[in-house]
């Protein structure tokens, strides 16, 4: 189990909607995911951050019983075998997918009878929300007649159309605009308010921090990370940034050893005993304050924390990439 | 959240499986593909008949339609007489007598038992005489060259007649040999036709799948419901496809006939109503061959959606059904190579062999009577159904919902991947 899961557990009083423990999948004697460790309480925005490859697609096919893993238990609401459950689950894929020739409404209510509703329901469902998104006029109209960003709301109002308990997103970021980027936060933090657990994949660290509570790092098929995004953050210690006006002087060797010289600035992290100690001698030294701040680090610090700068980099560059994208 | 909607926590493999077959069904069926695919029989039909009747021209160019003419001497020759003068201008309408030298016969010529020994290649014989011709026949030939004889004998009898004499038939009645050597060919019809309806219908099954993955439904699909009930849907749903094209062509090949059989039969030489009776019966032959084109073509459906759900293209799925096609035609001459081997280890072979059960037990069916080696020989053909879609939708989930780093490290293994990061 990672050290951070173990934290987020402890302190999180709420029922799982999702526990998996030690969860293995190798695709023909190749490892691709090597032991992952989730849990995820009800109502929890919670995301699985990674690189491409890293293992996160599988991870989210094995808490869903698309595939089984090869070692392993994963519970979701406490069923062992997620089919069970049906009913209380959506799921958006990240291949996005609808029958060019239905119509919008009936693709909505065919997910939803996947799930268990009626497609006399799910049609009248299916226009609420359809309305609700400004998409009412989409209707009637079949998908290959939407534009991509329709249809992919088409899918996502398809996925929660029977109101599961429990939505998984598998990179639902990926390929929208600004725009509907920041509508599906949006849509995101409603659920969750609605007492909805929602977990999604992604490779861009921004949409983590912005929503979730609760993130697993995963980087080469392991979880080095699970729990909490404050706890994650708190792996590093705060950095100081110091300006002063003295360039040297006694005072100088009250700084840490690690210190970094960078422009104008020093750069150290906050030392164990507190900011007072130091400060008192930097007064005493007469280094001459000009401005000092204590920058608590952030989750892409943390992400290269644990998983290292091999994974931090691949992951800014896929979100370069579909930066580039959304701009073409 | 509503009570009744979570009352029930997931759907049943059987309702899973009927949102898919009533999705795929109504789709398919509403399809601009599906008109085509409609008028896909029609091309051959068109070249069959087309070819049948070249190859009906050339047969009664090369049979013989003759008519053995054992009356009188007198009569026989008067008979002869009136063919010389109506053939120029009838032509083939007229039998080709052949006078049976009576003689050499002896005085107890039995017409019908000469018939029943095959000696001769005669199509009928007339005896009698010309006020009153007796044409000896099975009753196609009889009831084929009757009016030709009667005016052949009218005209035999006086130069400008002014009534045609009443023909007496003759009726030959087959042998036990004869009737088995008929039913044979009623089954080998039989297994043609189920062969052909299964491999231009069984396809579907294969380009639905294959259109399912670029759609990139199936994992959508794959993550509610059971794979195996995604895979019971659509064989189903094309099933029920299948059975509306059959019904459409049986509904167009009938009105065909009501409007024009005479002609068909004229052209073609084909009269289904001179098909041999199968042993079990028309109607339960007519079921029977319902039941296990059903089965034959789920079992061929389910190894082709075990195939389309492996490929991840058109290209790959081209190439690992061409063995599944190969094997499927090698077992259909396996059961036809059977057909003349009843009871036989090979036969036997044939029959419990998923694939070619069916046609080996539709063979029987035409054959023998027996009726309950039919209820045991259905029961094993749907287990074995059920075992391949089991087999297959395991495969499925163990093969193709590959992602992550294995597929990217192995690409010659992303074949059978979804091929994602």
């Amino acid at each position: 189990m990672a050290v951070g899961d173990q934290t987020h557990a402890r302190n999180d009083a709420r029922a799982l909607a999702i526990e998996a423990r030690g969860l293995v999948k190798r695709f023909d004697g190749t490892l691709a995911v090597g032991g992952v460790d989730i849990s995820v309480p009800e109502g929890a925005i919670y995301g699985i951050l990674g690189p491409n490859g890293a293992g996160k697609t599988t991870t989210l096919r094995m808490l869903l019983g698309i595939i089984d893993p090869d070692e392993g238990v994963r519970r979701v609401f406490g069923h062992d075998r997620p089919h069970d459950i049906a009913r209380e689950i959506g799921y958006l894929p990240e291949e996005r997918g609808l029958y060019p020739s239905m119509k919008a409404i009936e693709a909505i209510a065919f997910m939803g009878a996947l799930r268990g509703l009626s497609l006399e329901e799910g049609r009248v469902r299916g226009r609420e929300l359809l309305e609700r998104h400004d998409l009412g006029h989409a209707a009637e109209k079949q998908i290959r007649q939407l534009s991509k960003g329709m249809a992919q709301t088409v899918q996502l109002l398809g996925t929660l159309v029977h109101q599961p308990r429990l939505v998984v997103l598998d990179e639902p970021f990926s390929g929208l605009d600004a725009i509907n980027q920041g509508k599906l936060e949006r849509m995101i933090r409603a659920l969750a308010d609605d007492g909805v657990t929602v977990i999604f994949s992604t490779h861009v660290i921004h949409h983590a921090e912005r929503l979730c509570e609760g993130v697993a790092i995963i980087a080469g098929g392991k979880v080095p990370y699970a729990g909490s995004v404050e706890a994650a953050r708190d792996r590093i210690p705060a950095q100081v940034r110091l300006e002063t006006r003295a360039r040297s002087g006694a005072w100088m060797e009250a700084l840490p050893k690690d210190t970094r010289h960078e422009g104008d600035f020093f750069m150290f992290p906050l030392p164990d005993s507190g900011i007072e100690p130091l400060l008192r001698q930097l007064i005493e030294g007469e280094a001459g304050i000009l401005s000092l701040s204590i920058e608590r680090a952030g989750l892409h610090d943390a992400f290269v924390h644990i998983a290292g700068e091999a994974a931090a980099r691949a992951l800014e560059e896929e979100s370069a990439a579909d930066l580039a994208g959304e701009r073409r | 959240m509503s009570e009744t909607m979570h009352a029930k926590a997931r759907l049943s493999r059987l309702q899973a499986a009927w949102v898919v077959a009533r999705r795929d069904f109504v789709a398919v069926l509403f399809s601009r593909a599906f008109f085509f695919f409609l008028l896909g029989p029609l091309f051959p039909v068109i070249v069959g008949g087309l070819a049948g009747g070249i190859g009906g021209q050339v047969q009664r160019e090369a049979m013989s339609f003759e008519v053995a003419v054992a009356m009188s001497e007198a009569d026989n020759a008067a008979m002869l007489a009136a063919q010389e003068r109506l053939r120029p201008q009838l032509g083939r309408s007229l039998p080709l007598l052949v006078e049976l030298d009576r003689a050499a016969m002896g005085d107890g010529f039995d017409p019908q038992q000469f018939l029943a020994e095959k000696r001769g290649n005669f199509a009928a014989i007339v005896t009698g005489n010309l006020s009153e011709p007796i044409v000896t026949g099975t009753p196609g030939q009889v009831g084929r060259w009757q009016g030709g004889v009667a005016l052949l004998a009218a005209k035999a009898a006086e130069a400008n007649p002014s009534a045609l004499p009443q023909v007496t038939a003759q009726l030959v009645s087959t042998s036990t040999a004869a009737v088995r050597t008929d039913r044979i060919r009623t089954a080998q019809a039989a297994q043609m036709m189920l062969f052909l309806l299964t491999m231009l219908l069984a396809g579907m099954v294969l380009s639905n799948l294959v259109e399912e993955k670029a759609n990139k439904i199936i994992e959508i699909l794959a993550a509610a419901i059971p794979m195996d009930a995604v895979f019971l849907g659509k064989l189903f749903a094309m099933l029920a496809v299948s059975l509306v094209g059959i019904s459409v062509w049986g509904a167009i090949g009938y009105g065909l006939w009501a409007i024009g059989g005479e002609a068909i039969t004229g052209v073609t030489g084909f009269d289904p109503a001179n098909l041999p009776t199968p042993a079990v019966g028309w109607p339960m032959f007519a079921l029977l061959g319902l039941l296990y084109f059903a089965m034959a073509y789920l079992l061929l459906g389910a190894l082709f959606l075990t195939i389309g759900a492996m490929a991840a293209t058109v290209r790959e799925v081209q190439t690992l059904s061409m063995p599944v096609t190969m094997m499927q035609l090698m077992v259909f001459f396996l059961a036809a190579y059977t057909i003349t081997q009843p009871g036989s280890g090979i036969e036997l072979f044939a029959i419990a062999f998923p694939l070619s059960s069916p046609f080996a037990m539709l063979a029987r069916a035409a054959l023998q009577e027996t009726m309950w080696v039919h209820a045991a020989a259905l029961a094993w053909q749907g287990l074995m159904v059920m075992l391949i879609v089991k087999g297959g939708s395991t495969l499925f989930r163990k093969r193709v919902m590959k992602s992550g780093g294995a597929g990217r490290d192995k690409p010659k293994r992303r074949l059978f991947g979804l091929a994602k990061g």
